[in-house]
């Protein structure tokens, strides 16, 4: 096995329809002001298979050239642009995520993810019968502080070196010079914004409503995107409490954590269940119709992983804790640990993206 | 179904495209109860309007994309340079006029405007760009009417206006396979041309019709147009003559639309199925020019022709839907068109001996001429030397028919006797009274807006 994620070959089909139908958006230009991906298509002429992966992380699959286009069936040019780049983009992430095969596997399947979450779960739990720390207060009376870095601190890191590898690939992929602060700048304004997603004039995107506009979809992902922030940042400065200054957790209302924390945990829950629901009332042909399933059990491994930390944060000294810090831990493990083969990799892959369009705008 | 014929329609809309659109939403804002019959099943609903990507517009001062200004007289003297001075002014002047209050209503009823498009920046000042083109319009109307509470129905093909002493008393419609006779108090049509009827686009023009390529929607068969002047309604427009551009020979017979057109023509030579040249490419800039070709072609054997141009050339102008045939030799690329190889070989040797020195320049008039070759070509007159070379075939597109009503400034169409006391029309179906040939870019839109509006202001006015 090769530890080079870029070496199985692209899946052609996917990128030569896209690249089939990018040639004729290339002869149209009818959506240039909707998002970024047009006018990256608009300053080529010839579109190496580099190309047309970039363009496909671009598009936010806003949905809106969709919509518009006097080319979708039943005509026979088959117009299908938010469909068949986002064909080529879970391809890419399959393609870019090491071992190769479990992006297909995660991405695709949510019976594979649900499964990891039992999985994940019960390990936890097992864990819990057979670690029981002598001493410690709130959770690290269930689960000693020790044995959980043990388990999260791997559980964290090796997802980040999968993802560091395969976004190298895509970087050499695309063609990627070296970055610079202002690329980094534009690329965090637009992807912290969701600026790709509003339809080009604020308007928003065409989801739940078809043809009609609506920021639904956008401010629900802000909400999970900023409450998943805060979440994280909330751990994180547990962490730095924890070993900085020797605070130990439970950790008080008006604490660092908790104040990240609740309204994180708020925002990630209702924020996934959104798009969850949102999810249902729009046209899967427009997407990746085989990654269907396992999107939606990445959202609601999103979802579940906000709901049980703030339950968890409500039973608190009850004879609840155990069971849920065991359904809570075992959902972060298996979003950590699947995230360079989930949903999750979006992200990282649709930053990237905007960073090489910060970079090619400029030259 | 039933019910719908007697259900006490104020105003009834034939069409489902800009004009149609426009009338609607200013009778059911007026407060009429209204029926939109649109012909076209809802995948294909907006007729040519699903087509479109701008709107010409005057504008005093910099209005939403639109830079600058356009005033009325220049524009009205940009539209007499087209129609070589046949228009009706009056009619002419109003849509123009009417153009610069149109731009915010339609924005108002959810048209998004874009900068003009990469490629077309010298349009910016008197074109304003549709965001997603024109089926984002035709969305954004049908949505208009959704909330207004206005009926549509697709697949609705009006077939016979009944007409009782000057007035409009019912329509025959064919829905869902069924025959229905639908009472309305007043009558607005705007189901456009008749381009996509071949037996008449043949009967018309000539048998070579039959080769012509369709460049919009295929539901626009003129029928209610051949209804209504065979009741003796009161027509304009030359009814031998349609708008037709070269296109890519490879387009579909119907709704090819934007992405069929090919700009090469100045950069190239074009020759006929005989391998011979039969007109100078390099008359005038293309925008300019663009219109004739589609008579030149058809004036061909065939109705077919072949512009070639070399490795020089191929990024000179908008890519095309389909990629160009291309070989290393002329001799190949003749194989591979389907042309006489000898002779096309002969040609291209004789046009590019014919070139002369000089300094190439893709963006203006840049003089560089042949000498002592018929037909001349006046610019751009560089040789096809540089392999590997490139052939696209070209075909006759049409756009329109100029055949329609002949409506006074209120919209209203006259029949035998007068002004008929219900009926209007809009669009293309009366545009012949403006555009009488030729053809300005972005003007279709206009007439379709300012018409349709005021089609409906007046037939909602009549009954309410
Ligand atoms: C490829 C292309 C690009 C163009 N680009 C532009 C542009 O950028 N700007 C511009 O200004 N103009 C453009 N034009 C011209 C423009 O499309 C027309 O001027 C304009 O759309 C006319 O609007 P309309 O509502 O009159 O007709 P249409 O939009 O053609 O609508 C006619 C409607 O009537 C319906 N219909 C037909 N027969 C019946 C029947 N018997 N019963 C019921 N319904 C019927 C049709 O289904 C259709 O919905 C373009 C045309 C083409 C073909
Ligand atoms: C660079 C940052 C990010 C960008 C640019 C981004 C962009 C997007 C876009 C465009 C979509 C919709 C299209 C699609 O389904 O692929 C999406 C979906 C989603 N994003 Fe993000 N995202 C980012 C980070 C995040 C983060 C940090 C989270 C939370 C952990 C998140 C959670 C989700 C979820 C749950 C969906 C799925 C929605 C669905 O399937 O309907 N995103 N993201
Ligand atoms: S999606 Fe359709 S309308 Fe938009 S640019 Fe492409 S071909 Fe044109
Ligand atoms: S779906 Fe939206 S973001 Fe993607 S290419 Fe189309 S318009 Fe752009």
């Amino acid at each position: 096995m090769s530890f080079d994620a870029a070496t199985q070959s692209p899946s052609t089909d996917t990128i030569a329809e896209a690249r089939r139908q990018v040639e004729i958006c290339n002869a149209c230009r009818y959506c240039e002001g909707f998002c970024d991906a047009f006018p990256a298509m608009f300053a080529e002429r010839a579109f190496g298979d580099g190309d047309i992966v970039q363009i496909a992380n671009l598009c936010h699959n806003c949905r809106g050239c969709y919509y518009s286009c006097q080319y979708t069936e039943p005509h026979e040019f088959a117009l299908n642009l938010p469909q068949a780049l986002a064909d080529v983009r879970v391809d890419s992430w399959d393609r870019y995520g090491w071992p190769g095969g479990l992006g297909a596997l995660f991405q695709r399947r949510g019976v594979a993810l649900s499964t990891a979450l039992v999985a994940g779960i019960a390990l936890l739990f097992l864990a819990q019968a057979m670690l029981t720390p002598a001493s410690g207060d709130g959770f690290y009376a269930v689960l000693s502080h020790t044995v959980m870095v043990a388990i999260f601190l791997p559980a964290f890191l090796f997802p980040m070196v999968v993802l560091a590898l395969g976004l190298r690939a895509y970087w050499r992929d695309v063609g990627g010079a070296p970055v610079r602060w202002t690329h980094l700048h534009r690329a965090a304004l637009r992807a912290g914004q969701l600026k790709n997603l509003d339809g080009g004039q604020g308007q928003g995107c065409n989801f739940e409503k078809g043809d009609r506009y609506s920021q639904a979809r956008r401010h629900a992902h802000q909400a999970t995107f900023w409450g998943f922030l805060l979440c994280f940042a909330s751990t994180s400065s547990g962490t730095l409490m924890h070993y900085l200054l020797g605070l130990e957790a439970p950790y008080g209302l008006l604490s660092l954590p908790k104040l990240l924390g609740v309204p994180g945990g708020l925002l990630l829950t209702l924020g996934a269940f959104g798009l969850a629901g949102l999810k249902l009332k729009a046209d899967p042909q427009l997407g990746a119709q085989k990654a269907w399933g396992g999107e939606m059990a990445f959202v609601l491994l999103l979802g579940l992983t906000g709901l049980t930390g703030l339950i968890l944060y409500a039973v608190s000294g009850t004879g609840a804790v155990p069971a849920m810090l065991a359904l809570h831990l075992g959902a972060v493990l298996t979003l950590f640990l699947t995230t360079p083969y989930s949903k999750m990799a979006h992200g990282f892959y649709r930053f990237a993206a905007l960073v090489r369009d910060a970079q090619q705008r400029q030259a | 179904m039933s019910g719908i014929e007697t259900a006490g329609w104020d105003v009834i809309v034939a069409g489902g495209g800009n004009a149609a659109l426009c009338a609607a939403i200013e009778a059911a804002e007026a407060g009429a109860r209204v029926l939109v019959l649109e012909g076209a099943p809802k995948d294909y609903r907006g007729g040519n309007s699903r087509h479109t990507r701008n709107f010409r517009c005057m504008h005093r001062g910099p209005l939403s994309v639109l830079t600058d200004s356009y005033g009325e007289d220049e524009y009205f003297d940009d539209l007499i340079r087209v129609t070589k001075g046949e228009t009706d002014e009056g009619l002419a002047r109003l849509a123009i006029r009417q153009s610069e209050d149109c731009l915010p209503w339609m924005e108002r009823h959810g048209v998004r405007f874009q900068p003009s498009l990469s490629g077309t920046l010298s349009l910016s000042r008197t074109n304003a760009f549709f965001l997603g083109g024109g089926k984002a319009l035709v969305n954004a109307y049908y949505n208009t009417l959704e909330d207004l509470g206005v009926t549509v129905r697709y697949e609705a093909q009006v077939t016979h206006v009944h007409i009782e002493n000057g007035q409009f008393e019912a329509l025959d419609v064919t829905l869902d396979g069924e025959s229905l006779r639908i009472l309305g108090r007043a009558l607005v049509l705007a189901s456009g041309g008749f381009q996509s009827d071949i037996d008449w686009l043949a009967r018309a023009w000539g048998p070579s019709a039959r080769n012509f390529l369709i460049r919009g929607t295929r539901y626009n068969r003129g029928v209610v147009l051949a209804d209504m002047l065979e009741q003796g309604a009161e027509s304009v427009g030359d009814p031998t003559q349609c708008h037709a551009v070269a296109i890519d020979g490879r387009a579909p017979k119907y709704d090819g639309g934007i992405v069929t057109r090919l700009d090469c023509v100045p950069f190239s030579i074009v020759v006929n199925r005989d391998g011979d040249r039969f007109y100078d490419e390099g008359e005038d800039v293309w925008p300019k020019r663009y219109a004739i070709w589609g008579r030149l072609v058809a004036a061909q054997p065939d109705q077919v022709a072949y512009s070639i141009i070399d490795s020089r050339s191929v990024e000179l102008f908008m890519p095309s839907v389909f990629p160009p045939e291309k070989a290393d030799t002329i001799a190949g690329l003749a194989d591979k068109l389907g042309l006489p190889a000898d002779k096309l070989t002969q040609t291209v040797e004789v046009f590019n001996a014919a070139c002369g020195e000089g300094t190439f320049s893709p963006q203006e008039l840049d003089g560089l001429a042949t000498e002592g070759v018929e037909p001349p070509k006046t610019n751009w007159a560089r040789p096809i030397a540089e392999p590997p070379f490139y052939g696209y075939s070209l075909r006759p597109g049409v756009t329109f028919t100029y055949l329609g009503l002949k409506v006074d400034e209120t919209a209203r169409v006259s029949g035998p006797d007068g002004r008929y006391a219900n009926i209007w029309a809009a669009g293309e179906m009366m545009a012949g009274s403006i555009l009488g040939q030729g053809y300005l870019a972005g003007f279709g839109m206009t007439i379709g807006t300012v018409f349709g509006r005021i089609a409906g202001q007046e037939a909602a006015a009549h009954v309410v």
